[in-house]
């Protein structure tokens, strides 16, 4: 084995290692609260993790353009399941600490789908309105 | 065979929609179904309004409040940016004193303007007819504000918080009536019919106006009606009587 390839097995050595630390160190969020989907996602939660924004940027296109409703993955969903419900009131899924900023904030990743997108559930909101 | 016979039965089936309860009165089945998931709107749709101006009182407000309660349009009092999808429009002839009451929206024009002038594409109509903007690749450029006949679009000029679930809406954005798109595609009825019916003068009839059988149809087949600047040709799907 020359020089460069034990070197490189300690970088690859070493990559694990860091690799296996950054994984404990990541981003914490709160669970997802709704049952409607029998309690999980409506992907596995690595793909989801990897591709939702593939998934949401396609749909949005069917929603909007051809009126598409039903779709597997919508961003409705999202915030219907993941948003947190606090003293009687729904916590924006945007907001510091919540299943969508945790993660985007870790990743520093800028998005802007809730300048103009509900943050928090429709059957939330018309509770509230009620109120 | 059997294929023929299934479609008879099919069309049988269609026809019993309208039932004839006695010679004379006839109950026509509500137009709209639930599109089924996964379906895209279709061309076979031309979803529309007849306004009977006669019914709408100048007072009433029902349509333009229940739209703003539907699509989450803050009410912030400046009425020169304040979004707005639906309004009362008072009209009076000079000569004869005459007065009518019309709410206008966005008349989902056959050939819109307001499409034609988009250089993104984002003011886009739908197979069935609706006229939206694709707020996703909207510039704000307001072009299609300039060239709507019918002053139907709003332009939201601050950062936007609360809205509501099925109209998101934000700054920089050029936005309109869609007729409900949301309530349409899950076989309702926009949100002003609903509030005129229910709590206004019953002034509003929402329906298809490809499908010959429906209430729309019959009444705009056999009753004199007008749509807003027929001139421009712009094909409106919005029909007014009495104006
Ligand atoms: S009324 Fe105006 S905004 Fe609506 S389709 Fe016609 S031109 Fe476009
Ligand atoms: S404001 Fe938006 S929808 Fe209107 S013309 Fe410009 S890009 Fe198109």
């Amino acid at each position: 084995m020359g020089v460069r390839a034990v070197l490189l097995a300690l970088v690859l050595g070493l990559f694990s290692v860091m690799g296996a630390w950054a994984g404990d160190a990541g981003p914490s969020f709160p669970k997802a609260t709704s049952k409607a989907l029998g309690g999980s996602c409506v992907d596995d939660p690595a793909t989801m993790r990897r591709h939702h924004f593939d998934f949401l940027k396609h749909q949005r296109d069917d929603t909007l353009r051809q009126g598409i409703r039903g779709a597997k993955y919508s961003l409705k969903e999202c915030v219907s399941c993941h948003a947190q419900v606090k003293d009687g009131h729904a916590v924006p899924v945007n907001a510091p600490g919540q299943f969508c900023a945790s993660c985007h904030e870790y990743a520093a990743v800028s998005i802007d789908c809730f300048s103009c997108h509900a943050t928090t559930p429709q059957h939330q909101q018309q509770v509230e309105a009620t109120r | 065979m059997s294929h023929d016979t299934t479609r008879r039965d099919l069309l049988k089936a269609a026809a019993i929609g309208a039932v004839t309860i006695a010679p004379g009165l006839t109950l026509i089945a509500p137009p709209a179904q639930a599109r089924a998931p996964g379906q895209p709107a279709s061309p076979t749709n031309r979803w529309g309004l007849l306004i009977d101006t006669s019914k709408c009182d100048q007072g009433c407000t029902a349509c333009v409040d229940a739209c703003k309660t539907e699509m989450g349009l803050p009410a912030l009092d400046r009425p020169a940016t304040d979004a707005q999808y639906i309004r009362k429009v008072d009209v009076r002839d000079p000569k004869t004193g005459n007065q009518h009451s019309l709410p206008v929206m966005c008349q989902h024009c056959a050939k819109p303007p307001c499409v034609d002038v988009c250089p993104t594409g984002a003011s886009m109509k739908r197979a069935d007819g609706i006229v939206l903007v694709d707020r996703h690749i909207c510039i704000g450029c307001r072009y299609c504000m300039m060239a709507c006949p019918y002053k139907a679009r709003s332009f939201a000029h601050e950062d936007q918080t609360g809205q509501s679930a099925h109209n998101p809406r934000g700054k920089g954005c050029v936005e309109g009536c869609t007729l409900c798109a949301h309530r349409i595609d899950a076989g309702g009825q926009p949100a002003c019919v609903e509030a005129c019916s229910k709590e206004g003068g019953a002034a509003m009839l929402f329906g298809d106006l490809n499908d010959p059988k429906s209430e729309i149809s019959q009444r705009i087949s056999k009753e004199a009606t007008s749509r807003i600047r027929a001139d421009l040709g712009v094909d409106p799907a919005i029909r007014y009587q009495g104006i």
